[in-house]
């Protein structure tokens, strides 16, 4: 399903019909491809929070693994996203990074969870790790959600939809952008999802042979 | 009489076309590295497209190795 839906998304978001707008022009169909990297990442960590509980609720070890992959590959599609709006801005803001607030709290965010990864690495007893990272997972991604989404809506900001700044909103807007953002999302988060499946099936290979060894 | 009106014209003439000429010059395509700001921008979107395919390989590759690895081990 999904390399259909990311064949169209790809197709659709090169070739379909845009808005024309001034400053963004042809660069509004990154919509396509750099916000569903946010919308991924956060389907990614949610899927770790989720699994942090479950490790929590259960003390079952391999929760404790899906939560670490998914936190991987989250942190991944959250560096490009980061990148590709710096491209982005750069292009119609004119600099790669204006202190926007969007911008500085997604970094934090990113930093949160370079963290939680540091943290992962360091801590030898899989127990201790899995308690304390799933603890931290939680945090983290309550700290993350308003960060993102809540914050930069008070003050002004140059991503629309945020402060009151003028910009293209695509949920008001632009009507038929809607018929291919929708899958991008639910592509770019399926791919999140495939690639984060494939490192949990190595980190569990990795765990039986450990136990193998003991 | 008629001589000097014509010269009159002619360097009018004349005139008006060296300023043509140089406002043409100015007005010119300046050859700069800008191929990003032009054709609406699509190469900004093809490049953000390319980043992303670049993270996701790199990323693959990292677990490819990875994978390797473990192969060797067992």
């Amino acid at each position: 399903m999904t390399i259909p839906l990311m064949l169209y998304v790809v197709w659709m978001g090169l070739m379909g019909k845009v808005p024309r707008l001034p400053i963004l022009n042809e660069t509004v169909r990154n919509l396509y491809f750099h916000v569903p990297m946010w919308f991924g990442m956060i389907f990614l960590f949610g899927a770790s929070v989720w699994f942090s509980i479950q490790y929590l609720r259960t003390g079952n070890l391999e929760n404790d693994t899906k939560a670490g992959s998914y936190v991987e590959i989250g942190t991944v599609f959250g560096i490009l996203g980061l990148v590709t709006g710096m491209l982005w801005a750069k292009f119609t803001w004119g600099e790669y990074w204006s202190n926007d607030p969007k911008q500085n709290a997604s970094a934090v965010g990113m930093m949160i969870y370079f963290g939680y990864l540091l943290l992962r690495g360091s801590l030898g007893n899989e127990r201790d790790r899995a308690r304390i990272s799933s603890v931290y997972s939680i945090f983290a991604f309550s700290i993350l959600v308003p960060l993102i989404y809540v914050l930069p809506r008070f003050t002004d900001s140059l991503h629309p939809g945020n402060g009151g700044n003028p910009g293209f909103n695509p949920y008001d807007q632009a009507r038929y952008m809607r018929p291919v953002f929708y899958p991008a999302v639910l592509g770019w988060t399926l791919i999140g999802f495939w690639i984060g499946d494939l490192v949990i099936r190595y980190k569990t290979l990795i765990f039986k042979r450990l136990e193998n060894v003991k | 009489m008629l001589n000097r009106i014509f010269k009159h014209i002619s360097s009018g003439f004349l005139l008006n076309l060296l300023f043509i000429f140089f406002a043409k010059a100015q007005g010119s395509e300046i050859e700069m590295a800008d191929g990003f700001r032009a054709n609406g921008k699509i190469y900004v979107v093809v490049t953000t497209v390319l980043i992303v395919l670049i993270g996701l390989l790199l990323f693959l590759i990292y677990l490819d190795k990875k994978i390797t690895k473990l192969e060797k081990l067992s």
